[in-house]
């Protein structure tokens, strides 16, 4: 397999990096970028724990070759807040409770993060829905769309 | 088998073409090419095992002439790389085809639908495709293109069995066209589920055109329940020059469970589907009819 040089920007940091065709997105992010906050769930597509922001809208890193990623903006849990200034979303997860194991937190704060950037009064149905294909074992959802509901614009 | 999901184990070299020229040109040029868009059926099916050969993985995505959605000539053209989010957000779609972006926005995660594309499910081909039966019966041409020049395939014509179609190894997906729906016409989708983002255990489209109380064209496709997308025609037929009511809903819903041969699989039995069947087909029509126009219909 011939090897490609490729160049993303993570998290506002530009990134060169050399990778296989068949390496994963994923495996680049946490392995070469030890940027271990994107997780390896089912790997298949079925659970958004390794959901990332690419130009700004959530994608499943398992499910995308490194090799296509190259020129693209990518957004990881690391790089969500400012600084030591946490997103508002992160810090209504925080205050609501919304997280227990934590292992859907990533990608449960970045497809919100996406929602309200598109939508910043979105429905309690409408949470429910963006977020349908993200998985949680734990919390039943409740305290999620909680936080998601308390950073909406008419509740600021 | 031991399935890692955790990496891709096939190995292949990658292409990325910037034009459809560049494309079709790679196509010609090198064996076993796989074309990949957003990659949510093919990277799952390579990680899980799928015998699919692949020497030469060509990413199509990039490919931004192939990327849009416009209204010519009363005709909706989208590229076949236009992102499914793209499709179901958009005010062309919405305005004409409107089913379209219903079942897109029943598909699978946002994730999922921002990285799939429509020519992806249609190559995809599977026999529960979401965007297939809306685009049965809306009547839409797939372009196909290779070196040699582009031809032209409906729907059914293209898919002939579960994740096969009709395109040769150097050809390419690169248009789907559909004439925009006359006036007083009216279109519904229903899809069943055991949860929201779930594959279809089985769904519908059903597209009727009125002159005043009788419908005067109908197109009924079904998903999920044969080796592909299918259309009633008897059922069709039945409706056809008829004045619409309950009775002719329930009747042409009855011959749809009749016709079908659904199978026993993961998601569902063939004697659940043939149930199912009739009442998602009654509940289509009710919608489509008023939606063309038409006198609501109570039970």
């Amino acid at each position: 397999m011939t090897k490609h040089e490729i160049e993303i920007t993570v998290n506002g940091r530009k990134r060169r990096l050399t990778v296989k065709p068949n390496d994963l997105l994923l495996n680049v992010i946490r392995e070469d970028l030890v940027l271990t906050g994107t997780k390896y769930g089912c790997g298949i597509g079925e659970c958004a724990a390794c959901t990332v922001l690419m130009e700004g809208k959530p994608v499943l890193a398992c499910m995308i070759l490194a090799v296509a990623a190259h020129g693209k903006n990518i957004t990881t849990i690391e790089g969500l807040a400012d600084g030591d200034k946490l997103a508002p979303v992160q810090q209504a997860f925080i205050d609501h409770g919304a997280i227990q194991c934590g292992f859907c937190t990533p990608g449960m704060v970045l497809t919100s993060h996406a929602l309200l950037n598109e939508n910043p009064d979105p429905s309690e149905e409408e949470i429910r829905d963006y977020l349908r294909g993200n998985y949680c074992r734990c919390t039943g959802y409740t305290a999620i769309v909680k936080a998601v509901q308390s950073c909406a614009k008419k509740n600021q | 088998m031991h399935v890692n999901t955790r990496i891709m184990p096939v190995e292949f070299e990658y292409l990325e073409p910037k034009t459809k020229a560049e494309a079709l040109e790679m196509l010609a040029k090198y064996d076993n090419v796989k074309v990949l868009a957003g990659g949510t059926d093919l990277i799952v099916k390579l990680k899980t095992g799928a015998d699919i050969k692949v020497d030469y993985m060509m990413n199509v995505k990039e490919i931004e002439e192939l990327n849009y959605i416009k209204l010519e000539d009363n005709l909706v053209k989208i590229g076949a790389v236009t992102p499914l989010s793209t499709i179901e957000n958009n005010e062309i779609i919405n305005k004409y085809l409107p089913i379209l972006s219903e079942a897109i926005k029943a598909m699978a995660a946002i994730a999922v639908r921002n990285m799939g594309t429509i020519g992806g499910n249609l190559c995809n081909s599977s026999p529960a495709g979401d965007t297939i039966p809306p685009l049965t019966v809306y009547d839409a041409k797939l372009i196909l293109a290779g070196k040699q020049g582009t031809k032209e395939v409906s729907v059914e014509e293209f898919i002939t069995g579960p994740g096969k179609n009709v395109l040769a190894q150097d050809e390419m997906l690169v248009e789907v066209v559909v004439p925009a729906p006359k006036e007083n016409t009216g279109a519904a989708f229903i899809k069943k589920t055991r949860v929201k983002a779930d594959i279809s255990k089985i769904n519908t489209a059903v597209l009727m055109e009125r002159v005043e109380d009788k419908c005067v064209n109908c197109r009924i496709a079904m998903g999920s329940v044969a080796a592909k997308v299918v259309r009633i025609l008897p059922a069709e037929e039945a409706v056809r020059g008829q004045k619409v009511d309950l009775n002719l809903c329930q009747k042409a819903a009855q011959i749809v469970s009749d016709e079908i041969k659904p199978i026993d699989d993961n998601r569902s039995t063939a004697e659940y589907r043939k149930e199912i069947a009739r009442v998602i087909v009654e509940d289509a029509m009710k919608i489509a009819w008023q939606r063309s126009g038409g006198e609501k219909i109570n039970d």
